[in-house]
Protein backbone atom coordinates (compact mmCIF):
# COMPACT_ATOMS: atom_id res chain seq x y z
CA UNK A 1 0.00 0.00 0.00
CA UNK A 2 2.69 2.48 1.06
CA UNK A 3 4.74 1.34 -1.95
CA UNK A 4 1.89 2.10 -4.33
CA UNK A 5 1.54 5.51 -2.76
CA UNK A 6 5.23 6.24 -3.40
CA UNK A 7 4.96 5.11 -7.02
CA UNK A 8 1.94 7.34 -7.60
CA UNK A 9 3.70 10.26 -5.88
CA UNK A 10 6.82 9.89 -8.05
CA UNK A 11 4.78 9.59 -11.24
CA UNK A 12 2.61 12.58 -10.29
CA UNK A 13 5.69 14.68 -9.52
CA UNK A 14 7.27 13.79 -12.84
CA UNK A 15 3.97 14.46 -14.64
CA UNK A 16 3.80 17.91 -13.01
CA UNK A 17 7.34 18.67 -14.27
CA UNK A 18 6.38 17.44 -17.74
CA UNK A 19 3.24 19.62 -17.82
CA UNK A 20 5.31 22.75 -17.06
CA UNK A 21 7.86 21.72 -19.70
CA UNK A 22 5.02 21.14 -22.15
CA UNK A 23 3.49 24.61 -21.62
CA UNK A 24 6.87 26.31 -21.86
CA UNK A 25 7.77 24.56 -25.10
CA UNK A 26 8.02 27.05 -27.93
CA UNK A 27 8.80 25.64 -31.32
CA UNK A 28 11.98 27.06 -32.79
CA UNK A 29 11.90 29.15 -35.93
CA UNK A 30 15.64 29.11 -36.71
CA UNK A 31 18.46 26.62 -36.35
CA UNK A 32 21.07 26.88 -33.60
CA UNK A 33 24.42 28.40 -34.72
CA UNK A 34 26.07 24.96 -34.69
CA UNK A 35 23.36 23.41 -36.86
CA UNK A 36 23.48 26.43 -39.19
CA UNK A 37 27.20 25.83 -39.69
CA UNK A 38 26.60 22.16 -40.47
CA UNK A 39 23.74 23.03 -42.85
CA UNK A 40 25.57 25.74 -44.80
CA UNK A 41 29.05 24.19 -44.92
CA UNK A 42 28.22 20.48 -44.74
CA UNK A 43 27.87 20.07 -48.50
CA UNK A 44 31.26 21.65 -49.28
CA UNK A 45 33.22 20.41 -46.24
CA UNK A 46 32.06 16.80 -46.13
CA UNK A 47 30.21 16.32 -49.42
CA UNK A 48 27.46 14.06 -48.05
CA UNK A 49 23.82 14.95 -48.84
CA UNK A 50 22.62 13.31 -45.62
CA UNK A 51 23.62 15.83 -42.95
CA UNK A 52 22.94 13.40 -40.09
CA UNK A 53 25.49 11.04 -41.63
CA UNK A 54 28.06 13.78 -42.06
CA UNK A 55 27.64 14.69 -38.37
CA UNK A 56 27.75 11.09 -37.15
CA UNK A 57 30.67 9.92 -39.29
CA UNK A 58 32.84 13.02 -39.77
CA UNK A 59 32.06 15.98 -37.47
CA UNK A 60 31.48 13.66 -34.51
CA UNK A 61 33.35 10.64 -35.84
CA UNK A 62 35.17 10.11 -32.57
CA UNK A 63 31.79 9.79 -30.85
CA UNK A 64 30.83 7.04 -33.30
CA UNK A 65 34.07 5.20 -32.62
CA UNK A 66 33.15 5.23 -28.92
CA UNK A 67 29.65 4.03 -29.78
CA UNK A 68 31.00 1.11 -31.81
CA UNK A 69 33.33 0.31 -28.90
CA UNK A 70 30.39 0.21 -26.47
CA UNK A 71 28.52 -2.17 -28.77
CA UNK A 72 31.64 -4.34 -29.02
CA UNK A 73 31.93 -4.37 -25.21
CA UNK A 74 28.27 -5.36 -24.86
CA UNK A 75 28.72 -8.21 -27.35
CA UNK A 76 31.81 -9.51 -25.56
CA UNK A 77 30.25 -9.18 -22.08
CA UNK A 78 27.13 -11.04 -23.23
CA UNK A 79 29.17 -13.83 -24.81
CA UNK A 80 31.40 -14.05 -21.72
CA UNK A 81 28.43 -13.98 -19.40
CA UNK A 82 26.34 -16.54 -21.26
CA UNK A 83 29.26 -18.82 -21.97
CA UNK A 84 27.88 -22.19 -22.94
CA UNK A 85 28.87 -25.17 -20.86
CA UNK A 86 30.11 -28.06 -22.92
CA UNK A 87 27.62 -30.49 -21.37
CA UNK A 88 24.68 -30.83 -23.73
CA UNK A 89 21.53 -31.83 -21.93
CA UNK A 90 18.81 -33.96 -23.44
CA UNK A 91 16.83 -31.66 -25.67
CA UNK A 92 13.11 -32.09 -25.37
CA UNK A 93 11.27 -32.68 -28.66
CA UNK A 94 10.15 -29.43 -30.18
CA UNK A 95 7.12 -28.50 -32.18
CA UNK A 96 7.96 -28.27 -35.86
CA UNK A 97 8.38 -24.83 -37.34
CA UNK A 98 5.38 -23.76 -39.34
CA UNK A 99 5.50 -24.01 -43.10
CA UNK A 100 4.94 -20.27 -43.49
CA UNK A 101 8.03 -19.29 -41.50
CA UNK A 102 10.19 -21.93 -43.23
CA UNK A 103 9.24 -20.73 -46.71
CA UNK A 104 9.43 -17.07 -45.73
CA UNK A 105 12.91 -17.56 -44.29
CA UNK A 106 14.16 -19.26 -47.46
CA UNK A 107 12.70 -16.50 -49.59
CA UNK A 108 13.44 -13.46 -47.46
CA UNK A 109 16.83 -14.00 -45.78
CA UNK A 110 18.95 -13.13 -48.86
CA UNK A 111 16.71 -10.17 -49.73
CA UNK A 112 16.81 -8.81 -46.16
CA UNK A 113 20.60 -9.08 -46.11
CA UNK A 114 20.79 -7.30 -49.47
CA UNK A 115 18.54 -4.55 -48.10
CA UNK A 116 20.88 -4.16 -45.12
CA UNK A 117 23.90 -3.81 -47.40
CA UNK A 118 21.97 -1.31 -49.56
CA UNK A 119 21.06 0.76 -46.50
CA UNK A 120 24.62 1.07 -45.21
CA UNK A 121 26.26 1.65 -48.61
CA UNK A 122 23.78 4.47 -49.35
CA UNK A 123 24.10 5.89 -45.82
CA UNK A 124 25.50 9.20 -47.07
CA UNK A 125 22.74 9.72 -49.66
CA UNK A 126 19.49 8.46 -48.15
CA UNK A 127 18.13 7.98 -44.63
CA UNK A 128 20.02 5.11 -43.07
CA UNK A 129 23.59 4.17 -42.40
CA UNK A 130 25.87 1.67 -40.79
CA UNK A 131 23.93 1.09 -37.58
CA UNK A 132 20.57 0.77 -39.32
CA UNK A 133 21.99 -1.52 -42.03
CA UNK A 134 23.70 -3.67 -39.39
CA UNK A 135 20.43 -4.00 -37.49
CA UNK A 136 18.62 -5.07 -40.69
CA UNK A 137 21.29 -7.73 -41.33
CA UNK A 138 20.79 -9.01 -37.78
CA UNK A 139 17.03 -9.34 -38.40
CA UNK A 140 17.88 -11.78 -41.21
CA UNK A 141 19.61 -13.90 -38.56
CA UNK A 142 16.53 -13.65 -36.32
CA UNK A 143 14.43 -15.04 -39.17
CA UNK A 144 16.94 -17.86 -39.70
CA UNK A 145 16.90 -18.72 -35.99
CA UNK A 146 13.10 -18.68 -35.91
CA UNK A 147 12.85 -20.99 -38.91
CA UNK A 148 15.50 -23.37 -37.64
CA UNK A 149 16.11 -23.17 -33.87
CA UNK A 150 19.08 -25.54 -34.14
CA UNK A 151 20.83 -23.24 -36.58
CA UNK A 152 24.37 -22.45 -35.44
CA UNK A 153 25.92 -19.22 -36.62
CA UNK A 154 29.55 -19.78 -37.56
CA UNK A 155 31.39 -17.93 -34.80
CA UNK A 156 34.73 -17.92 -36.61
CA UNK A 157 33.35 -16.04 -39.63
CA UNK A 158 31.49 -13.58 -37.40
CA UNK A 159 34.55 -12.92 -35.23
CA UNK A 160 36.75 -12.40 -38.31
CA UNK A 161 34.31 -10.01 -40.02
CA UNK A 162 33.84 -8.11 -36.77
CA UNK A 163 37.53 -7.65 -35.94
CA UNK A 164 38.62 -6.90 -39.53
CA UNK A 165 35.99 -4.18 -39.93
CA UNK A 166 36.80 -2.73 -36.50
CA UNK A 167 40.52 -2.52 -37.32
CA UNK A 168 39.74 -1.05 -40.76
CA UNK A 169 37.57 1.66 -39.16
CA UNK A 170 40.40 2.73 -36.84
CA UNK A 171 42.98 2.50 -39.67
CA UNK A 172 40.93 4.85 -41.87
CA UNK A 173 40.80 7.21 -38.91
CA UNK A 174 44.60 7.08 -38.47
CA UNK A 175 45.05 7.61 -42.25
CA UNK A 176 43.03 10.79 -41.77
CA UNK A 177 45.76 12.11 -39.41
CA UNK A 178 48.48 11.29 -41.96
CA UNK A 179 46.80 12.35 -45.22
CA UNK A 180 44.08 14.84 -44.25
CA UNK A 181 43.02 17.23 -41.51
CA UNK A 182 42.76 14.93 -38.50
CA UNK A 183 41.48 11.72 -36.96
CA UNK A 184 38.57 10.25 -39.01
CA UNK A 185 38.71 13.08 -41.57
CA UNK A 186 36.84 11.83 -44.65
CA UNK A 187 39.09 13.65 -47.17
CA UNK A 188 41.40 10.62 -47.25
CA UNK A 189 39.66 9.81 -50.54
CA UNK A 190 38.58 12.49 -53.07
CA UNK A 191 35.17 14.00 -52.33
CA UNK A 192 33.84 13.17 -55.81
CA UNK A 193 30.58 14.38 -57.34
CA UNK A 194 28.01 15.54 -54.78
CA UNK A 195 25.12 13.06 -54.57
CA UNK A 196 26.81 10.12 -56.31
CA UNK A 197 27.39 6.79 -54.54
CA UNK A 198 31.19 7.02 -54.69
CA UNK A 199 31.44 10.46 -53.14
CA UNK A 200 31.88 12.08 -49.73
CA UNK A 201 35.41 10.71 -49.33
CA UNK A 202 35.74 7.86 -46.86
CA UNK A 203 32.14 7.98 -45.55
CA UNK A 204 30.74 5.05 -47.62
CA UNK A 205 33.81 2.99 -46.69
CA UNK A 206 33.58 3.82 -42.96
CA UNK A 207 29.82 3.21 -42.90
CA UNK A 208 30.23 -0.14 -44.68
CA UNK A 209 32.71 -1.26 -42.03
CA UNK A 210 30.43 0.03 -39.26
CA UNK A 211 27.51 -1.84 -40.85
CA UNK A 212 29.42 -5.12 -41.06
CA UNK A 213 30.67 -4.70 -37.51
CA UNK A 214 27.25 -3.88 -36.04
CA UNK A 215 25.61 -6.69 -38.02
CA UNK A 216 28.08 -9.30 -36.82
CA UNK A 217 27.98 -8.05 -33.21
CA UNK A 218 24.18 -8.14 -33.06
CA UNK A 219 24.14 -11.63 -34.63
CA UNK A 220 26.69 -12.69 -32.02
CA UNK A 221 24.49 -11.42 -29.16
CA UNK A 222 21.47 -13.16 -30.70
CA UNK A 223 23.23 -16.49 -31.09
CA UNK A 224 24.44 -16.33 -27.49
CA UNK A 225 20.93 -15.68 -26.18
CA UNK A 226 19.65 -18.49 -28.42
CA UNK A 227 22.34 -20.87 -27.14
CA UNK A 228 21.26 -20.41 -23.53
CA UNK A 229 17.64 -20.93 -24.48
CA UNK A 230 18.56 -24.22 -26.13
CA UNK A 231 20.05 -25.45 -22.84
CA UNK A 232 16.86 -24.57 -20.97
CA UNK A 233 14.68 -26.81 -23.09
CA UNK B 1 2.85 18.26 -34.96
CA UNK B 2 5.30 18.88 -32.16
CA UNK B 3 2.43 18.79 -29.64
CA UNK B 4 1.62 15.19 -30.65
CA UNK B 5 5.29 14.25 -30.42
CA UNK B 6 5.68 15.91 -27.00
CA UNK B 7 2.59 14.22 -25.56
CA UNK B 8 3.71 10.84 -26.96
CA UNK B 9 7.21 11.27 -25.52
CA UNK B 10 6.08 12.33 -22.05
CA UNK B 11 3.40 9.59 -21.96
CA UNK B 12 5.91 6.91 -22.99
CA UNK B 13 8.34 8.05 -20.27
CA UNK B 14 5.59 7.93 -17.62
CA UNK B 15 4.32 4.50 -18.75
CA UNK B 16 7.87 3.18 -18.79
CA UNK B 17 8.63 4.50 -15.30
CA UNK B 18 5.35 3.03 -14.02
CA UNK B 19 6.38 -0.34 -15.45
CA UNK B 20 9.85 -0.14 -13.91
CA UNK B 21 8.51 0.77 -10.46
CA UNK B 22 5.42 -1.42 -10.14
CA UNK B 23 6.00 -4.64 -12.11
CA UNK B 24 7.38 -7.78 -10.47
CA UNK B 25 8.40 -9.67 -13.59
CA UNK B 26 11.98 -8.85 -14.66
CA UNK B 27 11.11 -9.06 -18.38
CA UNK B 28 8.31 -6.52 -17.85
CA UNK B 29 10.77 -4.21 -16.05
CA UNK B 30 13.09 -4.44 -19.07
CA UNK B 31 10.16 -3.58 -21.36
CA UNK B 32 9.56 -0.56 -19.09
CA UNK B 33 13.17 0.56 -19.59
CA UNK B 34 12.74 0.23 -23.37
CA UNK B 35 9.57 2.37 -23.28
CA UNK B 36 11.36 5.01 -21.18
CA UNK B 37 14.20 5.01 -23.74
CA UNK B 38 11.83 5.43 -26.68
CA UNK B 39 10.03 8.31 -25.01
CA UNK B 40 13.34 10.11 -24.45
CA UNK B 41 14.30 9.61 -28.10
CA UNK B 42 10.98 11.07 -29.29
CA UNK B 43 11.50 14.10 -27.02
CA UNK B 44 15.09 14.75 -28.15
CA UNK B 45 14.08 14.63 -31.82
CA UNK B 46 11.14 16.97 -31.07
CA UNK B 47 13.51 19.54 -29.51
CA UNK B 48 15.31 19.77 -32.88
CA UNK B 49 12.10 20.38 -34.83
CA UNK B 50 11.91 23.63 -36.79
CA UNK B 51 8.48 24.83 -37.90
CA UNK B 52 7.98 23.86 -41.56
CA UNK B 53 11.38 22.23 -41.84
CA UNK B 54 12.05 19.05 -43.77
CA UNK B 55 14.46 16.15 -43.25
CA UNK B 56 18.15 17.24 -43.19
CA UNK B 57 19.02 15.55 -46.48
CA UNK B 58 20.24 17.79 -49.30
CA UNK B 59 18.40 16.08 -52.17
CA UNK B 60 16.99 17.65 -55.33
CA UNK B 61 14.07 19.19 -53.41
CA UNK B 62 16.11 20.95 -50.72
CA UNK B 63 19.02 21.85 -52.99
CA UNK B 64 22.36 23.11 -51.70
CA UNK B 65 21.68 26.83 -51.41
CA UNK B 66 20.05 28.53 -48.42
CA UNK B 67 19.75 25.16 -46.69
CA UNK B 68 19.61 26.52 -43.14
CA UNK B 69 16.08 27.89 -43.56
CA UNK B 70 14.60 24.67 -44.98
CA UNK B 71 15.69 21.79 -42.73
CA UNK B 72 15.18 20.67 -39.15
CA UNK B 73 18.11 20.50 -36.73
CA UNK B 74 20.29 17.45 -37.63
CA UNK B 75 22.31 17.48 -34.37
CA UNK B 76 19.60 15.98 -32.05
CA UNK B 77 18.92 13.32 -34.69
CA UNK B 78 22.59 12.33 -34.72
CA UNK B 79 22.56 12.22 -30.91
CA UNK B 80 19.43 10.04 -30.90
CA UNK B 81 21.14 7.65 -33.34
CA UNK B 82 23.86 7.22 -30.71
CA UNK B 83 21.30 6.93 -27.91
CA UNK B 84 19.36 4.18 -29.73
CA UNK B 85 22.51 2.09 -30.12
CA UNK B 86 23.43 2.55 -26.45
CA UNK B 87 19.84 1.69 -25.47
CA UNK B 88 20.09 -1.51 -27.49
CA UNK B 89 23.32 -2.42 -25.71
CA UNK B 90 21.76 -1.78 -22.30
CA UNK B 91 18.71 -3.89 -23.21
CA UNK B 92 20.92 -6.75 -24.41
CA UNK B 93 22.88 -6.68 -21.14
CA UNK B 94 19.70 -6.60 -19.04
CA UNK B 95 18.28 -9.56 -20.96
CA UNK B 96 21.51 -11.51 -20.45
CA UNK B 97 21.38 -10.81 -16.70
CA UNK B 98 17.70 -11.81 -16.63
CA UNK B 99 18.62 -15.14 -18.28
CA UNK B 100 21.36 -15.73 -15.70
CA UNK B 101 19.03 -14.84 -12.83
CA UNK B 102 16.43 -17.25 -14.18
CA UNK B 103 19.06 -20.00 -14.39
CA UNK B 104 20.07 -19.35 -10.78
CA UNK B 105 16.63 -19.45 -9.15
CA UNK B 106 14.24 -20.66 -11.87
CA UNK B 107 12.16 -17.58 -11.30
CA UNK B 108 11.72 -14.20 -12.98
CA UNK B 109 9.90 -12.61 -10.03
CA UNK B 110 11.97 -9.73 -8.68
CA UNK B 111 10.75 -10.39 -5.09
CA UNK B 112 12.48 -13.79 -5.13
CA UNK B 113 15.86 -12.07 -5.31
CA UNK B 114 16.45 -10.71 -1.82
CA UNK B 115 20.09 -11.72 -1.36
CA UNK B 116 21.35 -8.19 -1.80
CA UNK B 117 18.50 -6.52 0.06
CA UNK B 118 19.05 -5.14 3.54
Amino acid sequence: MIKNFFIIAILAGLAAIFVTLFWDFGDSETLTPLATHYATNGATEVGAPNLVTSIVVTYRGFDTLGEVTILFLVASIVSFFLKREKVQKEIAPKRETSEIILTAAKLLVPIVMLLGVYVFINGHLTPGGGFQGGAIIATAFVLLLMANPDFEINHKIIATVESVSGIAFVLIGVLGILLAGGFLDNKVLPLGTFGKIFSAGAIPLIYSFVGLKVGSELSNILSNLQGVQKEEM
Amino acid sequence: MEIIALITGFALILIGLYGILSKKNIIKIIVGFSLFDTGLHVLIVTVGYIKGGTAPILDSVVGTTNVASKIVDPVPQALVLTAIVIGLGVTALMLAYALKMYQAKKSLDISDFKDMKW
